[in-house]
């Protein structure tokens, strides 16, 4: 019985992490409509920025959080400025093609630079090991993971729902014109909007280095997952994408507990059968344009 | 009554050999006796060739984006691996066609995924299929072999008579008839009026519903199709390289076909064939700098393709030519971009 609450803290923690590092790409993609496949390569960067501070220039690990947060963001800042911003109008599979070829850019730059074997990032002692909780092993580094996630979750929930910034991009979202006759700068929102999901996923990417590996290929292996969490949970709120990475981490560690052999396999067939079932994703409410 | 003539002359109009085409196809010709010690490498662009062509069938004439057509050609490749290593059908064109037709139900029955949904779902469902046969290639290692592959694959005489050669000779001259023939069959395919009813959903799907034309019924034949064409060319990966390992179905290998195909340019048929070779000049040119780090340049170009724009750099790219054929021929024998392209 205590296996099975160890596997679900497990999932819940990958799934908390698993949103963290796509709610970035729930926007850009669910919101704005851009196909961004290169949302990987923000979070691997932000993994990699933070491996090098606290593996090479000794820095504590929580004060390396925030850097890789911000460095993924003002990476994401420029790339949308130079970049992305020409792209919104475009067909999608041009959009594809361009991110497809930043990802392998990435992929490539940073095997160069920093070779092609997985990273780990040094932990404090404190977050080592687990403890027992009424009989049930928790991970110490998981439950930091949860809480962190949680906190953020419920940190952009208020801030969607609550700020003013939330009502301008809600209302950018909706609908791009009439926001700007209401005299929105909208590019502006967009800009920001994506800067902040990169600086997410630059967070998550640091944070998941010692669950899920990192290594240069780390934008290839995950970008079906965060597809995933973006196309199942629907683009119509923060909610549908964060139940559904909570249902894609228990699902994920709890296969790969039971039926450790059939793996990855029941992840591919339960996303083809929802989006069969709901193409706009389970708890989408408006149809994907 | 005269709109349906008019429609039938056009289309017999533009399905009418053209010059250039015929140039084409001299000159594909004549590359085996002008390069005589590249055979392995010219089957190579031969198999990619058809390959994309199969892409564009369903990505430049009915507008279905796929970032997992390899899932097609892995099971037309492990078919006939398969095939040739258990000795089930040892003559290899039949053990292709077999191979085609595993590829061809696979795809039929994916086909009623694809065609639901937008883009985005298209995307994911495309993706999520060929990860999927990674993964089942994967869990029965015991018959393909897992990160291995077939190894062992012993090739039987063409029909009997032609056996392959070290040197490649007769696989590249068996790959360029093959691909001749499926091209002969996509060039009647796409300039007959159900060719034509493609482009039509390919251009507005609401529209072509509203004029009678089955869409979905139309998108599943496509599809289906072209999953026999990727199979097809993945049979012929392995009978030419008597190789089949799981990353016959890797991402990679679709996107770079994306990759092909755009470089070429979609919706005229030439374009798969014409990005096979520039792509694998790129592929050697980027090798020979740096040989692990190619996919960053890989990368770059389609970046930069996408940034300048993929029709404004054919229309850069076929200046010179249409100086030249302007020069010859008067002004109006010009070679334009193809018109899924220019939108």
């Amino acid at each position: 019985m205590t296996t099975v609450f160890t596997i679900l803290f497990d999932g819940v923690a990958y799934g908390m992490l698993l949103f963290v590092l796509a709610c970035g790409l729930a926007v850009t993609l669910g919101l704005m409509n851009f196909v961004n496949l290169a949302h990987g390569a923000f979070a691997m960067t932000g993994g990699y920025i933070c491996a090098v501070l606290v593996n090479n220039q000794g820095w504590p690990f929580f004060a390396a959080l925030p850097l890789a947060f911000v460095t993924s963001a003002a990476i994401g800042a420029a790339l949308e400025r130079t970049l992305y911003q020409h792209l919104y109008a475009r067909s999608h599979l041009d959009q594809v093609l361009f991110t497809i070829g930043l990802t392998f850019m990435s992929v490539a730059a940073v095997d160069y630079i920093m070779g092609s074997s997985r990273i780990f990032i040094k932990l404090p002692s404190a977050l080592e090991g687990q403890f027992d909780l009424f009989g049930v092993g928790i991970g110490r580094y998981r439950l930091m993971i949860v809480v962190i996630c949680g906190l953020l979750t419920l940190a952009l929930q208020l801030i969607l729902s609550r700020t003013r910034f939330g009502s301008r991009l809600r209302a950018a979202v909706d609908d791009p014109r009439a926001a700007i006759g209401l005299g929105i700068n909208v590019p502006q929102v967009f800009a920001f909007t994506f800067a902040f999901g990169c600086g997410l996923a630059g967070l998550g990417g640091a944070l998941s280095a010692e669950i899920l590996g990192l290594d240069p290929y780390f934008p290839l292996k995950f970008m079906i997952y965060f597809l995933i969490v973006v196309t199942v949970g629907g683009s119509s709120s923060i909610t549908g994408p964060f139940l559904a990475s909570l249902l894609l981490g228990i699902g994920d560690v709890a296969a790969k507990y039971y039926v450790p052999k059939m793996g990855p396999f029941v992840i591919y067939t339960i996303m083809i059968v929802i989006l069969i079932w709901r193409p706009n994703g389970l708890f989408g409410r408006t149809a994907a344009r | 009554m005269s709109a349906a003539n008019d429609v039938s002359t056009s289309a017999k109009a533009s399905s009418r050999w053209r010059v250039s085409e015929v140039l084409f196809w001299i000159v594909v010709l004549a590359c085996p006796f002008l390069f005589p010690s590249r055979y392995l490498i010219m089957t190579d662009i031969l198999r990619l060739a058809l390959f994309t062509l199969s892409l564009d069938l369903i990505l430049g004439y009915a507008g279905i984006v796929s970032l997992g057509h390899a899932a097609f050609f892995g099971v037309g490749a492990y078919s006939a691996g398969l095939l040739a290593l258990h000795g089930i059908i040892n003559e290899p064109v039949l053990a292709l066609i077999v191979a085609g037709l595993a590829a061809m139900v696979l795809g039929f029955f994916t086909s009623f995924l694809v065609i639901r949904g937008v883009d985005l779902t298209r995307l994911m469902v495309t993706l999520g299929i060929a990860l999927l046969m990674e993964a089942l290639g994967e869990r029965f290692s015991n018959i393909t072999g897992g990160t291995d592959g077939l190894q062992g694959i012993e090739m039987q005489p063409i029909l009997g008579m032609f056996a392959f050669d070290m040197f490649g000779k007769t696989g590249f001259w068996y790959c360029l008839i093959v691909l001749f023939l499926l091209f002969l069959l996509a060039r009647r395919i796409v300039h007959s009026p159900f060719g034509l009813s493609l482009r039509a959903i390919r251009n507005n799907p609401l529209r072509a519903s509203a004029i009678g034309i089955p869409v979905n019924r139309r998108l599943i034949a496509i599809y289906t199709l072209a999953a026999f064409y990727a199979g097809i060319a993945g049979a012929l990966f392995t009978q030419t390289t008597q190789l089949a390992s799981l990353d016959v179905f890797s991402f990679e290998r679709s996107a770079d076909l994306m990759l092909v195909l755009v470089i070429g340019g979609t919706g005229y048929l030439y374009g798969g064939l014409i990005g096979a070779v520039v792509f694998k000049m790129l592929q050697e040119l980027f090798q020979a700098i740096t040989p692990q780090y190619w996919l960053f340049w890989i990368g770059l170009v389609l970046v930069i393709m996408v940034m300048v724009g993929r029709a404004r750099i054919h229309r850069w790219v076929l200046w010179l030519p249409n100086l030249v054929i302007r020069q010859i021929a008067g002004r109006k024998a010009t070679v334009v971009v193809p018109e899924a392209d220019a939108s």
